[in-house]
């Protein structure tokens, strides 16, 4: 009697592990069979912000930091994606609940205007939302000049209405706190607007007084991309100058460099080589390269005068 | 001393029902949640931890004031022990009173050990991140305002154990239960019964509906985690404001539970 009793316990457990082993195996099947289930497009179930923060009770700002969290995922996802039709349709829903639970949610606020204005694919090309979602920042919090700066950048960089841009950053120069060249900024901005000196300005001003070191490095990456641009002007001249000489344009960087019109192949700010299009003679940066897309249209800016 | 006496027990018993694993499960959440989170969010793991922390406190400490509140009273008439109680040289009134006090002093062990593990958290973040990063915080990792905001959710917790230990008296267990998580829910909307004129036309109702604003507790203004999550000043006159509030509506709810405890026929 005491074998039979001392050996229960090992039979039990010899059935539990059996047990844990038929599940494991049936849903191994079921997945190699009917293979394993999709996931699911994201979803909001609650798209009230508001009705969120009631529902919250005391633990609003932890579900502000879920559906940062969601946001910052979602963004990551989407723009990682290689869908063809990826959207962003959930960002701003998702970044309008994490402010309304926690309005003084300062990162949400300026991350995801980033994320909403940055053109698509890369992000989800809504200048309106990003403005529309700062604009909130705002009236949770007057006093925020970075908000308002932030208004302005996006009317400048991504809008390309260089009016609205500078008056923002006459109203971001207003508050009381706020630095000094706020004002020469906007007053730049009124003059040379669309000028690619300006937006070296501009960019320089958001890398030298970010809080966060996200903003600082995408501020040093879009300065790069800048100096590439200013870098690719110079190298189509010479381009244009050995067309100009030869009547054709150089097969390659090599071309340029047997005929002593370069000292060696042209390197991008971050050390990738320029590509050189022998059929159109025009130039631009590598495939590789991190700085890739560059901007096109308003954000390229003209050259400085 | 027969107060501290009772109370003691409840610490103990507190102790031998294994409550205080829950410290251990708030560790391993905190270290496991810093781990996950700094992969996950765009630089903001110390708020994101602060927040986490705080709620994992108010939340862990209303589970424990609401589930051994309702059973401080209940356990002992149910088990028939509160009549070997009784029969000694102890007050109903003392026996109610000292069980409040010995799940406060759990409660309290509670939450001090759960601010200690935050903040070295904290300290940890602090130490490992660049000063860049840290410059860029809105608050201190190792802020010492966050002890405002433990304080404050101390005081709730001492709220909800008074109302859990009030319905206990005179409810079984799971109508207690529903009606103190009922008062958790309500204490943080009635905000909304004060401004119900905009939305009801009858002022008789308006005046209830107000009269029960003032009567029910009012929860929300215990939870200060953004202010002091985002660095914002919580001035000391509106801790002591809301602490006293806490204390004149504990003390009610006490001498209620007394009173009608004393009164009970526990034939």
């Amino acid at each position: 009697m005491t074998g039979n009793r001392g050996a229960r316990p090992l039979v039990f457990g010899l059935v539990l592990a059996a047990l844990v082993a038929a599940f494991v195996g049936l849903e191994t099947w079921r997945d190699r069979v009917y293979g394993e289930p999709a996931p699911g497009d994201s979803v909001l179930y609650v798209r009230s912000g508001e009705a969120l923060r009631r529902m919250s009770l005391s633990f609003a700002p932890l579900m502000a930091d879920v559906y940062w969290v969601r946001a910052v995922q979602y963004y990551g996802g989407t723009r990682l994606s290689t869908s063809p039709t990826k959207r962003y349709d959930l960002l701003y829903p998702l970044l309008d609940i994490a402010t309304a639970l926690d309005p003084h949610f300062n990162i949400a606020y300026r991350f995801g205007s980033i994320f909403l204005a940055e053109s698509y694919p890369g992000g989800a090309g809504r200048a309106d939302l990003a403005i529309a979602l700062l604009e909130k920042g705002v009236r949770a919090d007057p006093t925020k000049w970075r908000y308002l700066q932030d208004i302005g950048f996006v009317y400048y960089w991504w809008v390309g209405d260089y009016i609205q841009a500078a008056a923002w950053f006459k109203k971001a120069a207003d508050v009381p706190g706020a630095p000094w060249w706020l004002r020469s900024l906007a007053a730049v901005t009124l003059t040379q607007g669309g000028d690619r000196r300006s937006s070296r300005v501009l960019w320089q001003s958001l890398r030298d007084t970010a809080d966060n070191e996200w903003v600082r490095n995408n501020a040093g990456l879009r300065l790069s991309q800048l100096d590439a641009l200013d870098a690719i002007d110079q190298l189509m001249v010479v381009v244009a100058g050995f067309k100009a000489r030869t009547g054709q344009n150089p097969a390659s960087w090599d071309t340029l460099v047997r005929a002593r019109m370069l000292r060696g192949v042209p390197l991008d700010p971050t050390g990738v080589p320029y590509v050189l299009d022998p059929t159109t003679g025009t130039v631009t940066v590598g495939a590789a390269s991190a700085l890739n897309p560059l901007p096109t249209g308003a954000q390229a800016n003209r050259p400085a005068r | 001393m027969v107060l501290s006496a009772i109370a003691l027990s409840v610490f103990r018993e507190s102790v031998r029902d294994r409550i205080f694993y829950n410290l251990l499960l708030f560790a391993v959440l905190l270290v496991a949640a810093s781990v996950l989170i700094g992969q996950m969010t765009a630089g903001q793991d110390v708020k994101i931890i602060k927040d986490l922390g705080l709620a994992a406190t108010s939340l862990f400490g209303l589970f424990i004031a609401v589930f051994v509140g309702i059973g401080l009273v209940w356990k002992e008439v149910e088990r028939r022990s509160v009549y070997s109680l009784i029969a000694k040289p102890v007050r109903r009134t003392e026996l109610v009173l000292g069980k409040y006090l010995g799940l406060a002093f759990t409660l309290l062990v509670n939450v001090l050990v759960m601010a200690v593990v935050l903040y070295l958290l904290l300290a940890f973040m602090h130490w490992s991140s660049p000063e860049n990063l840290r410059a860029a915080w809105e608050a201190p990792a190792t802020d010492p305002a966050l002890l405002k905001a433990f304080l404050l959710i101390y005081v709730q917790l001492l709220l909800v154990t008074a109302i859990a230990l009030f319905f206990s008296t005179f409810a079984g267990p799971l109508v207690s239960m529903a009606l103190t998580f009922g008062f958790y829910v309500i204490g943080h909307f009635n905000a909304d019964l004060k401004h119900f004129d905009a939305v009801v036309t009858s002022a008789p109702l308006v005046w209830v509906l107000r009269a029960l604003y003032y009567l029910l507790p009012n929860l929300a203004p215990f939870d200060i985690t953004a202010q002091v999550v985002h660095g914002q000043a919580v001035p000391s006159g509106y801790l002591l404001m809301t602490i006293g509030y806490a204390a004149v509506y504990i003390a009610f709810l006490l001498a209620a539970a007394a009173h009608i405890f004393a009164r009970r026929d526990l034939k």
